[in-house]
Order: C-alpha cells, then structure tokens, then sequence
C-alpha cells in the first residue's frame, strides 16, 4: 500500500479539507448570525437606537464567548486577531521579563527573547521543574505564556500547574488557548487560574478578523491600539459588529455541541491514525505520549518530505498542512518538533491533519485512501 | 480563467512549433519564475490541454542577501507567480531549494572566482536545481514533463534511437542556449521550452492575451542572487577574506600597481586597472590566484587558439565526442560570436578546443559551447592552461 502508484488526479471531483486548526469552515450559525448584522447600521458607541442595538449584538457575543470560556463578560475584550490578542497579553502589563514554552506560536515567540523560551520533553509537554527554575531564576515579576494546546501537535499544557507556580512567584500567566475550543471538553479555561486567555474566532467555526483577549480581574494593560474607549480602553477602534456576532454564534454553537463533539472527534482521529499507520507501518504519530486534542494528528511518511507530501495530497484534493509554512509558501521545518527533540530530517517529514465540525467518517475513509496511494518511491 | 472559449481559439498557438504536444489532461510541472516568460510557459501550457503544476523555487533568503534590485527569486516574484497561476486557474507551489542551491550553485561560484575564473552560476543552476530537484519534483507530482520559459528548441531525434536535440531559440537575441549546455539526453527526454520558436515580442503578446500583470514586467539581466551586478561582495559574504589585495604586473612580472582582489577582475578586461600613462592599452591576461597577481598585457596578448574543456557534455550524434573529433562553431561567452574550432576528445571528459583563429577574453571558468549551424552539440568549461 505504502510504496504503491504515481499520484493521479483526484478520484473525486469535491476537496477534502482537514486543515481545522489552521482555519475552520464557517459554521451555519455563525453565517447566519453575520447575515443578521450586516442590516444593523449603528455604530456601537452611538447614543442613538441604531447604536444601541449595535451594542446589543456586541454585548450578546460577548456574554456567549464568555459562557465559552467559563469567565465573566467583563473580562472578554474583543481583538482583531488571535495573534493580536496574544501582543497585547504579552506587551500590555508592562516591563519584565517574559517567559514561555519552546513550542509556542510565533506570534507569542517574537515577544519573548531566546533565553526566556523553556524547553519541552519529548511528547511536547513543558517540564514543571524547568519552569520553576526558569521563575526563580528570572528578574521578575513579569508575564510566563502558556498555550493550551499545541497547533501543529495537539498537545496539551499544564496550564493550571503553571498558573499555580506563576501565582506563587508574582508573575501573570498569559494561556494562548485558539486551539483548544470546539475540540477540547470541558474547555472551560477560566478554571485554569490564568490571568490572561487569548482565543480566535476562526478556530472554531467563526470568521477570521475576530480575537478576543480575556482579561481577569486585576490585571491592567496598557492598550495596543489607543484612541476610541472601546472595550474599556483595552483596544481602541470601532467593533468589527459583523465578525464579533460571528464569533458569540460559533461559541454558542460550540456550547452546544458540548461533550459529544469531543468525543465524536476523538473517535474520528483514532480511526485516521489507525489507519494511516495501517497503510504505512514506518508512520510515526508525534506527540501520542502525551494528553492532545481529539481532532489533531501529526504524522511523519516513512519516506516522503513533508512539502512533497502537501503538494500530492493537495493534487489529490486533500489539504492538510505542515509545520509552519511561512509567508513565501515554502514549508519550514517545524520548530515545535524540533523542540520535542526530532532531527531536522524527521522534523521535515511531518504533516498536520485536523478535524472539526465538518469532519464525518466518510472524509477519514478517504484520507486513508489517498494516503495509501501516496507512495514513497519518487520525489521522497 | 484562461480558457474562455473567445481566447482560445483553434492553431491560435501552431507556431509554437513541435515542443507543445497537446496535453490531453497529462500533468506538466512549470517552472515559474514571476517572469513573463515562465509565466507565458505556464499559459500555453494550460491553453494546450496539460494540467499545469506551477512551481516557485525559493533559492535563498532574501533577508539575507544583498537588499534591493529585481532579482528571479525575491518575495515580490513568488507573489507575482502566485498571481499568473491564479489567473491561469492552475495549481502553484513553493519548493525550498536553499539548500542545494548554495551547495551547488553559490558555492562553487565563490569559489570559482577565488581560484580566478569567471563562473557562469546559471548553467550550475539548470544543471542541478532546476534539472535535477526540480526534475525530482516534477516526477515525484507525476508531472510527465518539466517546462520551463527558457528560449531555446528541442527536437525529436533524427536518426535511429536518437535522443531529441537541442537547438538555439529562434530569436537570436533571446537565445539562451549557452546556458543550457549542459542538459543531458535524458534530462531533454522529459523537459519542455514551448517558447524556444517565439520571439520576445511574441511573448509579451501572449501574456497580455493571457490578462497576466507580468506582461510588461522588466527584464532581469542580473544574476538572481547578484542584484545590481556587484558580485564581489557577494563573493566576500559566501568566502570572507577572499578579496586579498595583490598586485598587477606585466607579462614579464614587473609590478604595474596594485588590487584589492583578483574576484574584481577577468580576463579581457580592460577597463578599471586603475594604470594609466602606458603606451597601449592593456588588458587583463591572465589571474594568477596563487601569488594573487593580476597579470595585464597588450591586447596582441589576448589572442588565444586553444584550451582544454572539461565536464564535457555530448548531445551531438552518438554517444560521445567523436574519436577524430569534431569541427564546429564554438562560444566562450555568452555574448559572443560564434567561432570556428576543431575540438578533439581527451580521456575524463575533457577535450581539447583549437580556434581557426585566435580569440580574445578565453575566461577559464566560463563554458565552451559547440554549435554545428543552429544545433548545440554540446560544451564544457575552460580550464586553466
């Protein structure tokens, strides 16, 4: 199966997308509920009617991403992005030192300095001990970033262990969680004791150009974007009304859904990795020691490079990622396998699959097939 | 889209000559540059039934390299293949190259100048990373054949079991068989140059029917990752320490003034020396890495009948060379007027090359190439005396 024919065009005419964590296709609330403000014309800082029932959908978001998060809706402020949710948590409170876990998202990885980014085991899982040497050692109090769960891996931190130490030490913690709602159940990261949550409304069925920060009480942050007093003078800038309503429908949709899609995830992962290692004995799944999420595999092809890889699954209708493909297209090496330990050469291997709401049995089925006709002779 | 039916209409691309097969769905990877003719490559392709894989081959980093200037490779030329592979409605990936890019094209062209030669990197760069990754690329996509916007022709073969053959692009101007050389038989079996009959003209007139914003693009004569043409600086990055001064003598060692790095110069030239006041004019003779001298002399001195060709390449009729060796019209340089030789085998391949008459500004580094008319039967690349 694994050595088999060239790659042909695809057998079926419709793509297969399994790229979730990069971006998840638009849930049917969400679209609907971005229909329903496009007709809203106020501008949500009005006095007027119109501005009232601007601020009406806003507050309504929020108090659903809220809800999503386990947090007060006081404590949601909206962002443009993920990645400027993540600058603002990490150049908001102020001077200090910043700490970090090597496998984080570059746009938390450009705030902190090489020596500030603390090494991982083998599964992708931050060491406690190192981290609490890391805090001792530093010139704190300053601002330790901590994903929830890792993009290309699906891993998961100790966030609550880390807030603990955090806590102890003075410092605030800053949880980069885009990845884990919609997935990861009960989600529920306001019981984590961070002090600052970044989430992504694209990750999980929303629309991109919406983040929120999620601010808890007591932390003061100097805003990025100043100007306007919106969301409380945390982030000037008149509300994106449309992608914000798009945002409270896909958290409340993911509320909905509750524990079933977790587990409904879960059971399609381990059917596509039982099966790809089927297909391919000399695959390897990375990051498996350790807790991930239900929807994320990372593989290496016993032979294949990873961007030979892409482009014939793409070819073959699949899109599925790698590492982190930088913005001239050609894929890097991952630095969060790299992290784990992986040689360059294995690091260039691995492929990113992830599923979502879209995701049904019949899509893994069909991965596996493609998969299986990848070979490994030619162009590996 | 391309293929609206009020564009395509039926010969409209006949002249293109026996290098564009109709594809009938088979996959054809494209090599695209961002350039216009890459681009016009990837558009008749599509417009001729083959299911184009346009790919972009990122060669090295551009927030190292020297800033500034058009090069084939910089971020603004994958945006623009981007763009062409969009509007052609065809697939289009980056591939990551830097690697054997600097192994095997800006290494040896540093340390071709630091032995004093004048390297040609481009032949370097079709004979391993477009010819040989990018071959391995297109195979590993099932592509049947490898494009690329290279104005040069290939022909089927004349004889019993012949390869297909290389011949100079139609437009003389445009011709780019020099750097092309070294291709091998089986390398031509599956490579593609649907421009090689087409003038530039013609070109430009096809990306404008295409609707591609790379239509009236300007052309870049620069090496890619020599912008602007200062190539000693890129020499000093890629070898520190390889810009040693020295001295420039005459013919018979008497010391005429100094240089700071034989990289600077090569041998025909004679502007730049910094040594006035002689009675002729005097050009660069010879570069002598050892004792870093710069050997200068009249312009009577230049002439040159013959030199030994190594890496020689053989895409005449047989296998190899002739035995009694071959008469042809031979090229030093790229811009250069093609001469008559006689070029006989040597053992390794290497041969020796004797002008009819002498000629000036034989480089060692710079490639050989033998034409007999408009076929290239092949080439190799000066040695050292």
């Amino acid at each position: 199966m694994c050595s088999a024919a060239p790659v042909g065009p695809p057998a079926e005419t419709t793509a297969l997308y399994l790229d979730h964590n990069a971006t998840a296709p638009l849930r049917p609330a969400a679209a609907e509920a971005m229909r329903a403000a496009l007709t809203v014309a106020g501008n949500p800082s009005s006095v007027h009617r119109h501005g009232r029932r601007a601020r009406a959908l806003i507050e309504e978001a929020r108090e659903s991403v809220a809800a999503l998060a386990g947090v007060p809706p006081a404590w949601v402020v909206f962002t443009g992005s993920g990645s400027e949710a993540n600058a603002l948590a990490l150049s908001g409170p102020g001077p200090g030192p910043r700490l970090c876990s090597a496998v984080e998202h570059d746009s938390v990885l450009r705030w902190v300095p090489e020596s500030g980014r603390l090494a991982v085991d083998g599964h992708g899982v931050l060491g406690l001990e190192g981290l609490r040497v890391a805090l001792d050692d530093a010139e704190g109090p300053g601002v330790l970033s901590l994903m929830r769960a890792n993009n290309e891996t699906g891993v998961l931190q100790p966030v609550a262990e880390a807030a603990r130490l955090a806590r102890d030490a003075g410092w605030l913690l800053h949880c980069d969680a885009v990845q884990a709602p919609g997935r990861l159940w009960p989600f529920d990261v306001g019981s984590l004791g961070a002090d600052l949550v970044t989430l992504s409304a694209h990750k999980l069925g929303g629309p991109a150009g919406v983040g929120a920060l999620i601010v808890g009480d007591g932390v003061t942050l100097a805003p990025l974007v100043r100007g306007g007093g919106q969301e409380r003078g945390r982030r000037a800038g008149t509300e994106n009304l449309i992608g914000i309503a798009g945002f409270g429908a896909a958290a409340r949709a993911v509320l909905e859904e509750g524990a079933d899609e977790a587990a409904r995830l879960a059971g399609l992962r381990d059917r596509l990795e039982a099966a790809l290692v089927g297909a391919c004995p000399g695959a390897v799944v990375h990051g498996v020691g350790g807790e991930r999420l239900p929807n994320t595999t990372c593989i290496a092809h016993p032979s294949l490079a990873a961007d030979m890889l892409l482009m014939r699954l793409d070819l073959a209708g699949v899109s599925v990622s790698a590492g982190s493909a930088c913005s001239s297209g050609k894929v890097a090496p991952s630095h969060v396998l790299r992290a784990m330990g992986l040689d360059e050469p294995a690091a260039r291997r691995a492929i990113r699959i992830s599923l979502g709401w879209t995701t049904t049995e019949a899509d893994i089925d069909r991965m596996a097939v493609v998969w299986g006709e990848m070979g490994g002779g030619a162009g590996g | 889209m391309l293929t609206s039916p009020a564009v395509v209409r039926a010969g409209a691309l006949d002249d293109l000559g026996p290098d564009l097969e109709p594809g009938r769905g088979r996959r054809a990877v494209v090599a695209m540059s961002g350039g216009v003719d890459s681009s016009v490559t990837a558009g008749v392709l599509a417009e001729a039934g083959w299911e184009v894989v346009g790919l972009t081959m990122q060669l090295y980093d551009h927030g190292q390299g020297v800033p500034g200037g058009r090069t084939c490779c910089a971020g603004q030329d994958i945006h623009d293949a981007r763009r062409v592979a969009d509007r052609l409605g065809v697939a289009h990936y980056v591939v990551d190259y830097e690697g054997s890019f600097r192994r095997d094209v800006m290494d040896p062209f540093a340390d071709g100048y630091v032995r004093g030669e004048t390297p040609v990197p481009c032949v370097l760069c079709n004979q391993t990373v477009k010819f040989r990754d990018l071959m391995e690329a297109a195979r590993g996509l099932g592509a049947e054949v490898l494009a690329t916007g290279h104005y040069v022709r290939r022909r089927p073969g004349e004889g019993q079991g012949e390869g297909p053959a290389l011949w100079r692009g139609a437009d003389p101007d445009k011709d780019q068989s020099y750097f092309l050389f070294a291709t091998t038989r089986a390398q031509l079996d599956r490579l593609r140059f649907p421009l090689g009959g087409l003038d530039k003209g013609r070109t430009r007139g096809l990306a404008a029917r295409y609707g591609l914003a790379v239509a009236d693009k300007a052309e870049s004569q620069d090496i890619c990752f020599v912008p602007g043409g200062d190539y000693a600086r890129v020499v000093e990055r890629l070898r520190p320490g390889a810009l040693d001064p020295g001295e420039i003598v005459d013919l018979s060692g008497r010391v005429l003034g100094h240089h700071d790095g034989i990289i600077r110069y090569t041998v025909g030239q004679r502007r730049g020396l910094g040594i006035g006041g002689t009675a002729e004019p005097l050009y660069v003779i010879r570069l002598e890495p050892e004792t870093r001298r710069v050997v200068v002399g009249p312009r009577a001195a230049l002439g040159k009948v013959s030199f030994t060709i190594h890496g020689v390449n053989w895409l005449g009729e047989g296998d190899a060379l002739p035995r009694d060796g071959v008469h042809a019209h031979v090229k030093i340089r790229n811009t250069f007027e093609p001469v008559r030789a006689t070029v006989m085998p040597l053992e390794g391949r290497r041969a020796r090359v004797r002008l009819d008459a002498p000629a000036h500004g034989v480089s060692p580094g710079q490639a050989c190439v033998l034409y007999d008319g408009d076929r290239v039967l092949g080439g190799g690349w000066i040695e050292r005396d």
